[in-house]
């Protein structure tokens, strides 16, 4: 088992004639994921790495049953496709896209929940099934299939550091889901905990948070009344000065609220095994789990 | 992006938001135009930097004649300005804002945010304007009202007395608040704003409603759709370093520490900052040259560090997945060798084509240490700085 993504996920790339969409849908294919179409406005008839491409998320849809979107649109338009895909019903969008204005986000967020889709991102490395489907950007290899630990993460190449490590421990893992870095996103910690309590093969779950906003505190306090598996916890930017953006759009103290010490602190509350230092991240979780 | 206090009422005043008469110097001789123009003492010289906290720094000054408003100017400008916000090393102030003093009755604060927790655009108002929100917020929470507005439906009637009646305010002072109100929110949505803030809103002795200062910050990520604002964009307020990286679409940030470091992803590169200083040493500097870093972004980001003097040694740590490690090695290699650096170098990759990547920085010549995995590549560093 898994959650979100899995054998049945059949593919659908916005964006798929761009130089990363082009990149990556050749390697999700690699990695075994059953991509079915591809949408780019105006270039509908073309072939990708023979995937045939659409001029809207409709049509794809309509023509090859795909249930799941991997969003590759420049910022500009991102949050139009994602709108194109949410009126297609798809069932799961994949945002990876970075930069998208934080209005354009407020306004999707408002309108999505009462959808039939599910958004996973933005600016976010997408969601990995290890040995079954990989909707995203992440490097395939370095994750272990067959679980039984779930990994929610806020970050990107952080999320590799942390996966990685797992997987030379020995740790393999059921789903990976990078939740995205920007300020608003759409699935997020909670939704994502939920998912893993109730997948009977998660046995214990992994949660990379950063410092920025009051997601990691709302998290603990699920976790704290909702989650009976074990779960290890790593929050980062413990050096990072208030008042400045760190990269992510969303990693920033603002005032006395979002720092990582507050995270830490709401985390080892509810009985979160929280790692302080990543160097030792797969020994910790080797211990723990 | 940040923008000045003058900018922001240019904004204002396009969306009919009452502001004080005046006018922007560089000179003494300006600020003397401006004040016969406004021709009514007692005049308000106020410098012009990002920074908060310019009151208390003594930047803002209130003067009686004309001679005054050309020696304060004077002096103010050109001269470093030092507030909580700047640093020890200041500000230096190149323009002022010269503008009329209201008699004030009372003091209010309005500002408008985007809510990341509940996804909604927040109005924040208190009686208790002219202070520190934070602090307001922390000793006396009742004085502040909040009304979040749904995006889509956008600013209602109904929300405005929300607000006018938690300030007190009367009939005719709701009237003008309302059409303040509305004007700001309509400002906040159409230029893409993360805050609006007036701090003091004044209510003057004359019962009109005036904001006195004004602060405006813009989502950098949708700049692309107000190419009107770029020319607000005042680099001169920037760390020269931080603007040299944006260039290059690297984000660096300088910190005081020794130990420079660079790494691909915010995330990575904050919980690597982190691990240095648990190992016993201090950061440089944030540098995340990107999720997917290219040979180009790291020769520009070595170049970055290496310009700060503080750096003692390097700290490279890519983890690249589906890069090409032989790629990054070379952007490595021929930026040490073309800053002909001593500094030593740890460098930890991931990625495709490891080995060979390895046997390129090897074969340098370079004073290069590499570490099999991100704990190694921290020790090491941290004890290059120590020893």
């Amino acid at each position: 088992m898994s959650i979100f993504v899995d054998n049945n996920t059949r593919l659908l790339i916005q964006g798929i004639t761009g130089k990363e969409g082009r990149f990556h849908t050749q390697k999700c294919i690699e990695y075994g994921t059953n991509v079915v179409a591809g949408v780019t406005p105006d270039k509908g008839g073309q072939k990708v790495d023979d995937v045939p491409v659409f001029n809207t998320a409709k049509e794809a849809m309509e023509k090859t049953g795909a249930n799941c979107s991997m969003i590759f649109v420049p910022p500009a338009f991102a949050a139009d496709a994602i709108l194109e895909a949410v009126e297609a019903e798809i069932e799961l969008i994949v945002a990876i896209t970075e930069g998208i204005p934080v209005i354009d986000m407020i306004k999707i967020k408002n309108y999505i929940k009462n959808t039939k889709s599910r958004l996973i991102g933005p600016n976010c490395p997408g969601i990995i099934t290890p040995g079954q489907c990989k909707v995203g950007i992440m490097p395939g290899h370095i994750h272990k299939s067959g679980g039984p630990i779930g990994v929610v993460s806020r970050s990107g190449t952080l999320t590799y550091e942390v996966v990685n490590q797992l997987t030379l421990h020995g740790i393999g893992q059921t789903t990976c889901i990078g939740i995205g870095g920007d300020p608003i996103n759409e699935t997020n910690f909670i939704d994502c905990l939920d998912a893993f309590e109730k997948d009977p093969d998660t046995e214990g779950i992994v949660m990379v948070g950063e410092i920025g906003g009051n997601a990691e505190e709302e998290a603990a306090e699920f976790i704290k009344k909702h989650v009976t598996k074990k779960v290890v916890g790593f929050i980062a930017g413990l050096t990072a000065p208030p008042g400045r953006r760190m990269g992510h759009a969303g990693a920033i103290i603002s005032g006395s609220s979002g720092t990582a010490q507050a995270k830490i602190a709401a985390m080892k509350e509810s009985d979160i095994y929280v790692c302080e230092d990543l160097g030792s991240f797969g020994e910790m979780c080797a211990g723990v789990f | 992006m940040k923008i000045h206090e003058y900018q922001a009422k240019e904004l204002f005043k396009k969306y009919k938001i009452p502001i004080p008469d005046g006018g922007i110097a560089l000179t003494p001789d300006e600020a003397k135009k401006i004040a016969c123009d406004i021709g009514d003492f007692p005049i308000l010289i106020k410098s012009q930097i990002h920074a908060g906290g310019r009151g208390k720094g003594g930047g803002i000054k209130l003067v009686n004649s004309f001679d005054e408003v050309a020696s304060i100017t004077k002096s103010i400008i050109g001269s470093p300005l030092i507030t909580h916000q700047t640093g020890p090393e200041g500000k230096i102030v190149k323009r002022v804002l010269v503008e009329k003093s209201l008699k004030i009755e009372k003091e209010l604060y309005l500002s408008i945010i985007p809510d990341r927790a509940t996804a909604k655009i927040v109005i924040i108002a208190s009686e208790a304007g002219g202070m520190d929100i934070e602090e307001v917020a922390s000793i006396t929470p009742e004085k502040i009202i909040e009304v979040y507005i749904n995006p889509l439906l956008g600013i209602q009637p109904y929300h405005c007395p929300q607000v006018a009646f938690g300030l007190k305010l009367s009939p005719t002072l709701t009237r003008q608040f309302t059409s303040i109100l509305i004007n700001l929110y309509r400002l906040f949505m159409d230029y893409d704003c993360t805050l609006v803030e007036i701090n003091p809103l004044a209510i003057t002795a004359d019962e009109n409603i005036v904001a006195l200062d004004a602060k405006i910050n813009f989502d950098d990520n949708a700049l692309f759709r107000h190419k009107d604002i770029l020319k607000y964009r005042d680099l001169a307020e920037e760390d020269p370093l931080e603007v040299e990286a944006s260039r290059f679409n690297l984000n660096y940030i300088k910190l005081n520490g020794n130990v420079g470091n660079m790494v691909n992803g915010a995330g990575l590169a904050m919980a690597t900052m982190d691990l240095i200083k648990l190992y016993g040493a201090e950061p440089a500097n944030f540098l995340d040259v990107g999720g997917s870093a290219n040979a180009e972004m790291v020769e520009n980001g070595f170049r970055i560090i290496l310009s700060d003097k503080n750096v003692k040694a390097i700290l490279i740590n890519i983890f690249g997945g589906i890069l090409r490690c032989d790629m990054l090695a070379r952007g490595v290699a021929k930026a040490a060798a073309e800053a002909g650096t001593k500094i030593p170098v740890v460098i930890r990759m991931e990625g495709t084509n490891v080995e060979e990547g390895r046997r390129i920085l090897a074969e340098s010549g370079l004073n290069f240490t590499i570490a099999a995995d991100l704990k190694e590549a921290v020790q090491k560093v941290t004890q290059l700085v120590k020893s």
